[in-house]
């Protein structure tokens, strides 16, 4: 398929009257208007500051924090500067959000194809699950989670016991391994598992272009990966020590926690989220034209198939999108995670807004958080979707 | 759906555009009001005994009662004041941009706050400390024994940072889960997620004795670990209302210690003491000097009774909070509570 291409009538007559000219007066105009009043705002915000003698800058960032973070994915000690406290903020978005986007993606698609069930139950339990969960408010739906986590698990001090995990409003605590060198061996051999998946699939693909002998194409990388990941496990000597939580008097202690925070900002995301992922996926596979799944049913393709092999790919066009957004809003309403005490960076620059009267400055870091995980997010999805697009020769 | 995150990022941009908006040199705050003919005081959303407001929308309580005084000696009426709630985090910024006039709020005096903020601690009105409030079951008796608990805590106090110095002057390893809103924070504890519940030994009792379900079950531990001057704030760049908020804290303790109360404040005015007579105008004309008239500590006293009086009607042992005087006691029953002498 090829569009002629067309060129534009020439307009570069540079006279007074030319389109051209008027068309770059339009844009100067408007960049100075714009320029001018960001401008102004911050010089006669600066001014007034300034002379109400309320103190502004950034500073304060290396200054000693001097308040606790409840929970961090690093060590953080009251006597580090603003700046690491509000790295660990970050920290918490970003490990929120990306988990979220994950499960999201996967939960949204698994719902997203069960609405094109043959079995009338799991469509209909699929959009009733939509229906729900969507038109409920994220915040509501968070602070029900966590009111359900807090009212309804044991007391800290009557935590429930499940093998080694321990059940109760202070969250999940779970035997974690203790970090040796040995597991580097490990972690080394997932990234070898990684890139032999990657080459097995790609001599898979070739040899089924020229033989047409199909092989798996997710079973067998995931063998690899895992087997090469063990190996170099095993070489590292194995080390297999774990850190079990013990019951306290007053607290577990020891071992690995997700709090409440964590797990109902968590939840609440991941579930709310997944009702719109479900239905941008359902709108990108109707967008596929009928013929093409009757093309394969009758080359003789499963359901299965039919709908990994050539419904999804062409769907991915329509789904790429708005899925972005989808992504971009599950970063954002992590801010939410305010409300239910958890960490995030919201809820840091408020402590420092507080403790340092630089509101300005934090408001603006918080905007400049969220504006880069989000064009990061934009970027890679627009990456992705150029990529899944119809190449047109 | 309003989202809390974007809720503060919009006022804080609203508190940017208008310190953006104002001229550099603002008129004065006294101008101000006389001219609007209301003092607009910042008081918290609710804390019973400092401010809270009724169904029918009246205000009462400690800090309530201050803006009361103020507006009754610079207006001649304690009704005319327009009240504007505010969150731990709104409040500064609000008072910044000229929303409000003064705030009434529970604040703590601190060095940050009066040197950096663009605005003037005035003189405390209540002498608090942070304490800590646990459950009765948890058998705590002492502070120390938070060893590694998870404590809940309002974000945009003071409190977290007393709370992260406590618990490292002794080495407890406190976990704080911080909520933005005090009803998530006493909800959370209520409900078990956290052992404790931390913020001023006022707040606390207030929680205790509005929101409970069973005062009983909860003990204010005695031990308190910081000290927390509560006082009105003003904005910099206006001596006179500076001046004029101060003047009237120290009119309605000197009211106090010389035993003019709202029910006898009539009559003193005919009393020999030249005390009494500076303070309710019978004599000297103190008012003239704050750019007010001579009545003005007289119709304040009328309005809301003198400290004494404010205390014990809102926290003090007969009240609800039963809250002991204390440190809030005059300086010479064993108090803090020292008014600079009206001459």
């Amino acid at each position: 398929m090829s569009v002629a291409p067309r060129t534009p009538p020439a307009k570069r007559d540079w006279s007074w009257r030319s389109q051209a000219f008027r068309g770059l007066l339009y844009q100067i105009i408007a960049v100075v208007v714009i320029g001018g009043i960001a401008w102004w705002l911050a010089t006669n915000t600066a001014e007034n500051m300034r002379v109400r003698g309320i103190k502004s800058g950034f500073d304060f960032l290396t200054q000693p924090a001097g308040f606790d973070i409840g929970e961090s994915l690093s060590k953080f000690d009251s006597n580090d500067p603003y700046w690491k406290a509000f790295l660990i903020g970050v920290s918490n978005t970003l490990r929120v959000a990306i988990l979220g986007i994950i499960l999201t993606t996967i939960l949204g698609t698994l719902i997203g194809v069960g609405r094109f069930s043959r079995n009338g139950l799991v469509r209909g339990l699929c959009q009733a699950y939509v229906e729900l969960f969507r038109n409920v408010p994220v915040l509501l739906q968070l602070l029900m989670w966590y009111l359900l986590f807090t009212e309804f698990l044991p007391d800290v001090t009557e935590a429930k016991r499940i093998g080694d995990i321990y059940l109760s409003k202070g969250g999940i605590t779970f035997p974690k391994p203790i970090w040796e060198s040995g597991h580097l061996f490990g972690v080394a051999g997932l990234i070898a598992g990684v890139i032999g998946a990657w080459f097995y699939r790609r001599w898979a693909r070739s040899k089924f272009e020229a033989t047409g002998k199909v092989r798996s194409m997710f079973w067998i990388p995931v063998a690899i990966v895992l087997a090469v990941g063990v190996l170099g496990w095993l070489v590292g000597g194995a080390p297999s020590q774990f850190a079990v939580p013990q019951k306290g008097e007053f607290a577990v202690e020891g071992g690995g926690a997700l709090t409440p925070e964590f797990m109902a900002v968590l939840l609440g995301l991941v579930l709310y989220t997944a009702a719109f992922v479900a239905e941008v996926v359902r709108s990108g596979i109707s967008s596929v034209a009928r013929g093409q799944s009757e093309a394969a049913q009758a080359l003789g393709l499963s359901k299965g198939q039919e709908m990994q092999q050539v419904l999804l790919p062409q769907a991915l066009r329509v789904i790429i999108p708005p899925m972005t957004n989808q992504f971009l809003n599950l970063t954002k309403n992590s801010s939410l995670a305010v409300a239910i005490g958890y960490p995030d960076v919201v809820s840091i620059s408020n402590t420092a807004l507080n403790q340092t009267g630089r509101a300005v400055e934090c408001i603006a870091l918080i905007m400049l958080v969220y504006l880069t995980t989000s064009l990061l997010t934009s970027f890679f999805m627009n990456w992705y979707n150029a990529k899944s697009a119809i190449r047109e020769r | 759906m309003f989202k809390t995150g974007t809720k503060i990022v919009l006022s804080s941009l609203v508190a940017a555009g208008a310190l953006a908006s104002i001229p550099a040199h603002a008129g004065k705050t006294v101008d101000a009001i006389k001219a609007r003919g209301q003092v607009v005081c910042g008081v918290n959303t609710g804390l019973a005994g400092f401010s809270q407001a009724d169904s029918a929308g009246n205000w009462t309580g400690l800090d309530a009662d201050v803006c009361k005084a103020v507006a009754a000696a610079t207006l001649g009426d304690a009704t005319k004041v327009k009240w504007v709630p505010l969150n731990a985090q709104q409040r500064f910024a609000a008072l910044q941009s000229g929303e409000i006039d003064v705030l009434s709020r529970n604040t703590t005096f601190s060095l940050t706050r009066d040197a950096s903020l663009g605005l003037h601690i005035t003189t405390p009105t209540y002498y608090d400390g942070q304490g800590f409030m646990v459950t009765t079951k948890s058998k705590i008796k002492d502070a120390k024994q938070l060893k590694g608990q998870t404590v809940c805590v309002q974000s945009g106090t003071t409190t977290e940072k007393n709370l992260t110095d406590f618990s490292k002057a002794n080495g407890l390893n406190i976990k704080p889960v911080v909520f933005e809103k005090v009803e998530a924070a006493t909800g959370a504890y209520f409900s078990g997620r956290c052992v404790a519940y931390t913020t001023d030994a006022s707040g606390l009792a207030s929680v205790r004795n509005k929101e409970a379900k069973n005062p009983d079950e909860h003990v204010i531990l005695p031990q308190l670990i910081s000290k927390e001057p509560l006082g009105p704030m003003v904005r910099r760049g206006d001596d006179e209302w500076f001046a004029i908020v101060k003047w009237v804290v120290y009119g309605l303790l000197e009211a106090e210690e010389y035993g003019v109360t709202q029910a006898n404040v009539d009559q003193m005015k005919s009393s020999t003491d030249p005390v009494v007579q500076r303070l309710l105008g019978s004599t000297e004309d103190t008012g003239k000097l704050l750019g007010l008239d001579k009545e003005w500590m007289a119709r304040a006293i009328k309005a809301v009774g003198n400290y004494g009086e404010i205390f014990e009607k809102n926290v003090g042992p007969k009240s609800a909070l039963k809250l002991p005087r204390g440190a809030n006691n005059l300086w010479n029953k064993g108090g803090l509570m020292y008014a600079y002498p009206i001459r």
